[in-house]
């Protein structure tokens, strides 16, 4: 299939970007959208032109590198779907296909489609873990965790951490990302002991990152690629007014 | 001589009698010490907090964006442990039996069993952590059995085990960052290891968002770099897993031990197409529901759902009754490749076999499959666009996990003093086969206890050596050489994209040195890669010419320019290993049913390379075998 593209190029942060438009007459349908995207880069790199940079690395859908705006939507136009497992089945045969990176300020794009996503791991230094040091811990079966709650907590920890929630909205708020940690580790026992500063901590280095507020239009659950449920937001706000009373 | 330094004493004291002998370093002059680490999967991110928390200062690279994002991560099926939660006969010892076992007996016996023993406390602190592995209603951890093995001693956290395991991992590394003694280097990658006096005393580094090269000092180095089975292009690995860190190691003096005893993966999804990247990996625990099995008629083309059961061949149940679909990945993954080679390979490209869930889904009903793999029949789905619970998956073996690697010893420490090697990176316990879910485990263990254990036998003797100056002239004539050749990739403005060399370069290694090797094939290969290599220096087209901060393609050249000697590498091994054992199948060695035929006559040993230079025959060191617990016997799963 031919598939007209429209690419956000930008050479460096400091520099202004533009779209720029290419054509690629073969597609194949079975194609990923990053192997089209490689297919993108060996027709500029034949036309001695510089391809366009973007990431990646695991290409199935788990380690979060990827990430882009298609047509509008973050990850593109399926639902819980990384760019990396969306497929050229889902375009059709003469489709343009606009492709930028994901935008926020706390987000700075530093090339091309690849975006500083580094804030990311600071909120997590906020307190996005539980103080075991090696060494410390107990008998596994000692701490009983029931299996609905353990379900629930995989359902939270399951983050991938591409920003997907973040590009997909209008405040570009973290809440989504932020509270699925905070949530994962408070509903273990394991992780309830530090719950009060985790959740203070983490919401406060959000805010400090320069991402904006939760107000509540789910939109983050649609692209989010592992279907992290909006009711995190919900517990990270009831952690959070808790710190604050109890 | 190599010395791997087994402890003295019984198999099952070893590791406590090394422990209680080894120097340590006080805790106040622990923050005189510095620490490199490269790599920030399992092993590296679990050392580096580990050794935070102890008190050494850290400095942790990674090439990803953020240490999280680490190939561990894509890990699926579980971690083993052996608590005998399930009441079904585990011990240590029935571990450490089963892994050395499954490695085809070319295993250090003394590594073995401390994994095995190592592997209990694991699971206590990842669930410290707060890993959420799976659980039963009654609030107690569950377990799954995997390939290879009679008991259940798999723990789990969906089909994402390595995720939650990296993330419990990170998190902790994290808190160590927040706390200031672990300081973080994402998206840099190493180029060179700097040897000073003999001791490994920092790294050469390229920050590929600046494209500045830098230099690094400290008093030990760990590669944690990872496995290089993306060497045949076509993997389940991520695409920019590499050997270059390990690699600038061995061109530095550090032994390169079994280099080709690669994996490759029974349950992978087949090669669709020429633009293809990646061969996903469809985890193993697939196989305790899904039955294997081809058409008996060759080139049958009716759709699975329309061949009645009397006219499939379910091969591996057929033929090996006792341990059937579970047998371990080599015995799966040539058996797969036999099946396709011999014309009952299934798809459109006839390089597929079936995994079949319709007998699990008819006894156990839909909903229960769902639990167990539902992410992976999502994933499925994606890609392929085909529903598994409505017809078999199509699964084909692809290259997944290097058991080669640096040789280390005992300690985890190379033939460079100094330069230690942990988790995939290091040869050390998987003999010639890794079986499921140990691969997680042993990151793990290496990083949280081994490690932490062990470095500081070495370290106590550096804590009057000062900070590292990388003003020293062993950093400025690494960097030097880094850079001009960083330059000389930009300067050969050929016309052919790394791509293009490295998927050449894959396939000679998948024909060649893949399931199945020969003696002429490895002869031939060395030649082909020695002449792509030739054509990668003329012919190389890589955009940029200089001054250009971030470029993908001249990260992606230096990686394949170190593939393309290390496949030359891998070839030499296999051709001077006559037998065959684990992934290592040598035509010329099986029984008259194809089974492999092992030779502990003349190969119970460990080849550990040494670098003799370019377009040069390597040397060969020998690590001779000692089974003083076990007797190696032919390796049977009927």
């Amino acid at each position: 299939m031919r598939i007209q593209l429209r690419v956000w190029r930008q050479e460096h942060k400091s520099k202004p970007g533009q779209f720029a438009d290419y054509e690629l007459p073969e597609v194949s349908p079975d194609m990923s959208f990053l192997e089209m995207l490689d297919m993108l880069n060996d027709q500029i790199m034949r036309q001695n032109g510089r391809p366009v940079e973007f990431d990646y690395d695991c290409r199935e859908g788990i380690c979060g590198q990827c990430g882009v705006m298609i047509n509008g939507r973050a990850h593109g136009p399926l639902a819980n779907t990384t760019t990396c497992q969306l497929h050229m089945r889902t375009f059709k045969d003469g489709d343009i296909i606009h492709v930028e990176p994901f935008r926020a300020a706390a987000f700075p794009v530093k090339c091309d489609l690849k975006v500083d996503r580094s804030a990311f791991d600071r909120i997590i230094q906020a307190g996005g873990y539980i103080a075991a040091s090696t060494g410390e811990a107990p008998e596994a079966n000692s701490i009983l965790v029931p299996h609905e709650e353990a379900e629930a907590a995989f359902d939270a920890a399951c983050c991938i951490g591409c920003g997907a929630c973040v590009a997909t909205c209008k405040n570009s708020s973290a809440a989504l990302f932020t509270s699925a940690k905070i949530s994962h580790l408070a509903l273990l026992p394991q992780g309830r002991l530090e719950a009060k500063e985790r959740a203070q901590q983490m919401v406060a280095q959000a805010d400090k990152e320069g991402f904006g507020h939760c107000s509540n239009t789910e939109a983050c659950e649609v692209e989010c690629p592992q279907a992290i449920s909006v009711l995190h937001i919900a517990r990270m706000n009831w952690e959070f007014n808790r710190a604050a009373f109890f | 001589m190599l010395d791997a330094k087994i402890p003295e004493g019984p198999l099952d004291k070893k590791w406590e009698h090394y422990r209680s002998k080894s120097h340590l370093v006080n805790p106040a002059n622990r923050k005189k010490l510095k620490v490199i680490i490269v790599g920030t999967g399992l092993s590296g991110s679990s050392l580096a907090a580990s050794l935070g928390e102890s008190g050494y200062h850290v400095s942790s690279f990674c090439f990803q964006d953020t240490a999280r994002r680490a190939h561990s991560v894509a890990a699926q099926g579980g971690v083993n442990a052996c608590k005998n939660y399930k009441n079904d006969g585990d011990t240590v010892f029935r571990m450490f039996y089963d892994t050395i076992k499954g490695g085809d007996f070319r295993a250090r016996e003394g590594n073995v069993y401390r994994l095995a023993e190592c592997s209990v406390n694991l699971i206590d602190q990842a669930v410290a952590q707060g890993v959420p592995f799976a659980r039963e209603y009654s609030g107690y951890l569950s377990n799954r059995s995997f390939g290879g093995v009679q008991v259940s001693r798999t723990f789990y956290a969906q089909g994402q085990t390595g995720q939650q395991l990296l993330l419990g991992a990170y998190q902790a590394l994290m808190r160590q960052v927040s706390a200031g003694t672990v300081k973080l280097f994402s998206r840099h990658e190493m180029l060179d290891l700097v040897v000073i006096d003999g001791k490994a005393r920092g790294i050469i580094v390229r920050n590929m968002d600046t494209g500045e090269v830098e230099r690094h000092g400290g008093h030990a180095v760990v590669l944690a770099t990872g496995g290089f089975g993306k060497i045949y292009y076509l993997s389940s690995l991520a695409m920019g897993c590499n050997a270059s860190a390990i690699w600038r190691a061995y061109r530095r003096g550090a032994f390169f031990a079994n280099p080709s005893w690669i994996q490759f993966h029974p349950t992978c999804l087949p090669q669709f197409g020429e633009y293809q990247s990646k061969l996903t990996l469809m985890s193993e625990s697939l196989r305790n529901d899904g039955r294997i099995w081809v058409p008996k008629k060759k080139d049958d083309n009716r759709p699975p759902n329309d061949i009645p059961e009397s006219e499939r061949d379910y091969y591996l149940e057929r033929r090996y009754p006792a341990f059937g679909n579970l047998v371990p990945r080599d015995i799966g993954s040539r058996a797969a490749k036999e099946m396709i080679d011999a014309g009952y390979g299934v798809g459109s490209l006839k390089n597929a076999v079936y995994l079949d869930f319709s007998k699990a889904i008819a006894e156990q009903g839909e909903g229960k499959i769902e639990d167990k793999y539902g992410n992976l029949f999502r994933m499925y789905q994606k890609i392929t666009g085909i529903n598994a619970y409505r017809e078999p998956m199509r699964i084909s073996p692809a290259s997944h996990f290097s058991m080669g690697g640096l040789w280390v010893d005992y300690e985890l420490m190379t033939t460079i003093p100094g330069l230690y090697a942990v988790g995939e990176s290091n040869f050390a316990d998987h003999g010639a086969n890794r079986l499921g879910a140990n691969s997680l485990l042993q990151a793990c263990v290496d990083g949280y206890f081994i490690a932490p254990s062990t470095m500081p036998n070495y370290l106590a003797n550096e804590i009057r050596t000062g900070p590292i100056d990388t003003r020293q002239s062993a950093f400025a004539t690494a960097e030097e050489a880094a850079l001009q050749k960083l330059k000389g990739f930009l300067a050969i403005q050929g016309s052919k994209p790394v791509d293009y060399f490295h998927k050449a370069l894959g396939k000679i290694l998948y024909d060649d040195c893949g399931l199945s090797r020969s003696r002429a094939g490895l002869t031939e290969a060395i030649a082909k890669i020695r002449s792509l290599r030739g054509e990668f220096y003329h012919e190389l087209h890589v955009p940029g010419g200089g001054g250009q901060a971030m470029n993908s393609e001249l990260e992606k050249a230096g990686r394949v320019a170190d593939y393309l000697e290390v496949g030359e590498l891998m070839c030499y091994d296999a051709l001077n290993r006559d037998e065959s054992c684990g992934a290592h199948f040598r035509v010329e060695y099986q029984t008259p049913e194809g089974e492999p035929l092992r030779d502990d006559k003349n190969f119970a040993f460990t080849s550990a390379w040494e670098w003799t230079g370019l377009d040069t025959e390597p040397l060969l060191h020998k690590e001779p075998l000692h089974f003083e617990t076990v007797t190696p016997t032919v390796r049977s799963y009927k």
